[in-house]
């Protein structure tokens, strides 16, 4: 059949990311301790970033997959960051 | 397009082709063509029944004072007559209607993507559709807050907005689903042959909705959401008692409401452009251009929202920034409207119905755009906020615009659909009756706005009688358009001289097929397309 | 490109893809409303963050991420034909939501207990940004739990297919999609669990 059943991801692959992710999970908990001003909203939605980015690139194959996908993920994404930050010009100058 | 074989199995074709006994044949059946009429009946009764609501407030506003109505039925009435027409309407009108008839059709698919899917969606629009209608009757009576449901007030009438929230929800749901289908239909299921470039632009501006549709929708589910739990369990995220802010609950409204008049237009526009250059012959002018404006729109109708905010409340900054963006919105709106005058221009045209009500779409659409532009400068727009101009202004692009693209492909695809014709003549006459009313009725709107009459009330200053009582001769006008336009559909439908495969003269896939297509659209083989959607030439028409 | 004739898995992939965009967007008039309140209320908002515990929302963190990596397993298991152990990863993924509902219960009875709840009189009480605070809490965990439900009941009916063989090593995309829809539960998770349980400076 066609190129979209050929690729199974081992094991091993998965495994190794959820490690990572339960490392970046302890990291985001230590760092949270710290008082970094307003730096721990940041760092917090960085991590959170790095993790739904490996989960989205492996676990959900999206590292698989054709461009068509990563374009409409990325419209997806970039659409909801407008969403929110648009809203800023009205929140931040009230 | 070329090389379709066709081996129609029977005369009425998909009608004689039902998988199950009876009235089954339709409510279970995963046919494109058969869900699209569904929806396209269900759409066309919510929207008569929304019309008579809209005579009523028109014979309310008549007289100064009470004269059929008080003001909370007023209130109930108008409520109605905003909700059946948006959700019930206009926003599936176009899209699941006619883009389930002829989208699949016209990429060379036996079906969409995923025709139980598809089914299913009909069912949450048929469930939100009643669950709208039993709010009136159940809970503390008819809702009284407007279409766009702002808090505080709804969170606190006593009206049963609960249900219509749930109602709402399950419309959004039923839009989504719809979209995604589109969108995966598009992508894959594309015949051999038919690149993207040749798509009929139709198709494309289905496909720029359906983004729209996926990606805003879930924003309104997720706000009556919030006014449903605010309602029953008190969460007060919009209640200044609990920290919140009212003005967050038209920000979340507008960033879906707005992005869905474009769900409203865009498939209208569509229509427009696979209308005029089959009737002027000629190919589309700046085909590509109007396929980037379709996406342009999707994408720049997102960051316009607040336009509707200015007199909110809103941090001033917001109101520079919302105008300015705005402005860019219309750009692409006015290519598309430039592409069409300039592929009429020369052409050789067929003044068949269809480019008729295509014609109305482009005149009165332009009127209500350049008038949205004068809502769009927050300096104007503070003084008509809120005021008849605005109703003038939306009445022009959603009536005038997507409605009468409703009504041209009515005239266009419907005689495909059914294997049968109209009157011609009548259907002219009755166009021309519209636009009459249409335009006696909405211009006086805009003038009596512009005179300082507010919007959302029974009653009005004497000074206002004179254009009041015009706009109210123009609505009587234009429901004897409407009434003849029907019965004029509906008698053609029965009645009607049966039509061949082609009777306008179009050259994308829908008109190779027999009318009425059979089940599954093309025979054994699939088509091949070699050539774009409206090259005549090549389609052996010129 | 008969699409009639054989399944189509990457329109099927695509459009669940689609479908888990419209619930990013979903949570995302939540997330929305968020950013908004915390810049309006960043003192109360960690004030009134400080008050949740940091292991329920840890522990469920941990418990949503093993069971992501259970699904991501059992799709391999299943195309390498190994059915027995895909049926046991499943089940594991719906007893761990299972376990994060029966954490999230105590979590919320706790809370409730104090009179921390959606309209109560001690709610009220409180400063306007801890009230929005909690508020928002209540919904977004409110329906990220019931998106849990849904996952598992979605998993649950994959199971049930491919026990029937009628998903099976060579046609497997309604598990393949039945695992896109529960990552995204934990996804949306993994933004919960900062801004809400980790907001404390
Ligand atoms: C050039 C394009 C357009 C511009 C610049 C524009 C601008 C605006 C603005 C600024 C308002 C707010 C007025 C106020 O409330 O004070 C408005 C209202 C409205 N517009 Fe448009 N518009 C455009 C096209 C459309 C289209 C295509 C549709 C629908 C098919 C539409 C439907 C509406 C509706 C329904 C409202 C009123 C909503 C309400 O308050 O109930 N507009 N428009
Ligand atoms: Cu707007």
């Amino acid at each position: 059949m066609s190129e979209e059943h050929t690729h199974i991801v081992p094991y091993k692959t998965f495994a190794i990311v959820w490690i990572g992710l339960l490392i970046l999970t302890g990291v985001t908990v230590v760092v949270a301790q710290y008082n970094l001003g307003a730096m721990n909203i940041w760092v917090a939605l960085g991590i959170a970033t790095l993790k739904s980015g490996l989960v989205v690139a492996v676990f959900m194959h999206m590292k698989y997959e054709n461009r068509l996908f990563k374009l409409s993920l990325f419209a997806a994404l970039a659409i909801l960051a407008i969403f929110i930050g648009l809203n800023f010009f009205d929140v931040l100058y009230r | 397009m070329s090389d379709v074989t066709t081996t129609a199995t029977s005369e009425r074709g998909f009608f004689d082709e039902g998988q199950y006994p009876g009235i089954f044949a339709w409510l279970l059946s995963t046919d494109h063509k058969r869900i699209g009429l569904l929806y396209f009946w269900c759409i066309v009764t919510f929207f008569c029944v929304g019309a008579i609501l809209g005579l009523l407030i028109r014979l309310e506003l008549f007289a100064p004072g009470e004269t059929i109505m008080g003001a909370q039925t007023y209130n109930a009435v108008f409520t109605l007559h905003g909700v059946i027409m948006i959700f019930l309407f206009i926003i599936p009108g176009i899209p699941a209607a006619f883009g389930n008839l002829i989208m699949p059709i016209q990429l060379g698919a036996r079906d969409v993507a995923f025709p139980k899917l598809n089914l299913f969606s009909w069912y949450l629009y048929i469930t939100g559709a009643i669950l709208a209608v039993t709010s009136l009757f159940t809970g503390g009576g008819p809702p009284d807050t407007g279409w766009t449901f702002y808090v505080p007030f709804s969170a606190q009438t006593s009206t049963n907005v609960s249900l219509a929230a749930v109602a709402v929800f399950i419309l959004g749901f039923s839009s989504i689903l719809t979209g995604l289908n589109f969108v995966t239909t598009i992508h894959r299921l594309r015949t051999e042959g038919m690149t993207w470039m040749r798509i009929p632009l139709f198709t494309w501006s289905l496909y720029a909705t359906a983004w729209i549709q996926i990606l805003a929708t879930p924003v309104i589910g997720i706000t009556v959401a919030m006014l449903f739990a605010e309602r029953i369990i008190g969460t007060g995220l919009f209640d200044p008692a609990q920290g919140g802010d009212p003005i967050m609950f038209q920000h979340l409204f507008w960033i879906y409401s707005h992005p869905a008049v474009y769900i409203m237009i865009l498939p209208g526009m569509g229509v427009v452009s696979d209308i005029v250059p089959v009737f002027s012959r000629k190919p589309c002018f700046g085909y590509k251009a109007i396929v980037v404006s379709s996406l342009a729109i999707a994408f720049a109708g997102s960051l316009v929202w607040a336009h509707h905010m200015y007199t909110s409340g809103m941090s001033d900054m917001a109101v520079l920034v919302f105008s300015f963006l705005t402005f860019i919105v219309a750009i692409p709106s006015a290519i598309k409207v430039f592409n069409w005058l300039a592929t009429l221009y020369e052409g050789s045209i067929l003044l068949d119905p269809p480019l008729l009500y295509a014609l109305s779409f482009i005149l009165l659409f332009t009127i209500g755009g350049l008038t949205g532009l004068v809502l769009g400068a927050a300096a104007a727009d503070v003084h008509v906020h809120d005021t008849y101009f605005v109703v003038g202004h939306f009445h022009f692009v959603m009536f005038g615009g997507t409605g009468m693209a409703f009504f041209a492909a009515m005239h266009y695809w419907l005689p495909k659909i059914y294997g049968r014709m109209y009157d011609k003549t009548i259907a002219t006459v009755a166009w021309a009756v519209m636009v009459i009313g249409f335009l006696i009725l909405y211009i006086s709107m805009k003038i009596v706005g512009m005179q300082g009459m507010p919007r959302r009330y029974y009653d009005y200053v004497p000074e206002f009688t004179g254009l009041n009582q015009l706009a109210t001769v123009g609505s009587w006008i234009l429901a004897v358009g409407l009434v003849l336009m029907f019965a004029n559909i509906i008698r053609g439908i029965f009645k009607g001289d049966p039509v061949e495969a082609n009777p306008w003269g179009g050259a994308s896939l829908e008109w190779q097929i027999p009318s009425p297509p059979p089940m599954e659209n093309f025979g054994e083989e699939d088509p091949v397309v070699t050539h774009g959607p409206y090259d005549f030439t090549k389609a052996g028409i010129l | 490109m008969s699409g009639h004739v054989h399944k189509d898995y990457t329109g099927a992939k695509f459009g669940m893809w689609l479908f888990l965009f419209t619930e990013v967007l979903l949570f995302g008039g939540l997330f929305l409303l968020y950013a908004v309140y915390l810049a309006r209320y960043p003192q109360e908002f960690i004030s009134a963050g400080k008050e949740l515990n940091v292991w329920f929302g840890g522990g469920n963190t941990l418990v949503l991420l093993t069971s992501s990596l259970f699904v991501a397993i059992s799709i391999t298991a299943l195309r390498r034909g190994a059915k027995t152990l895909c049926l046991r990863l499943l089940g594991s993924t719906i007893a761990c939501a299972v376990i994060f509902m029966v954490n999230k219960y105590f979590e919320w009875n706790a809370k409730i207990s104090h009179g921390i709840y959606p309209g109560s009189d001690h709610l009220k009480e409180m400063q306007p940004g801890e009230m929005v605070f909690f508020n928002l809490y209540y919904l977004t965990t409110g329906l990220h739990g019931l998106h849990v439900i849904i996952g598992a009941l979605v998993i649950a009916w994959a199971m049930f297919l491919i026990k029937k063989d009628q998903v099976n090593a060579d046609d497997w995309v309604i598990l393949e999609n039945a695992g896109l829809y529960w990552h995204l539960v934990d996804l949306i998770w993994i933004f919960v669990f900062p801004l809400y349980y980790l907001i404390l400076h």
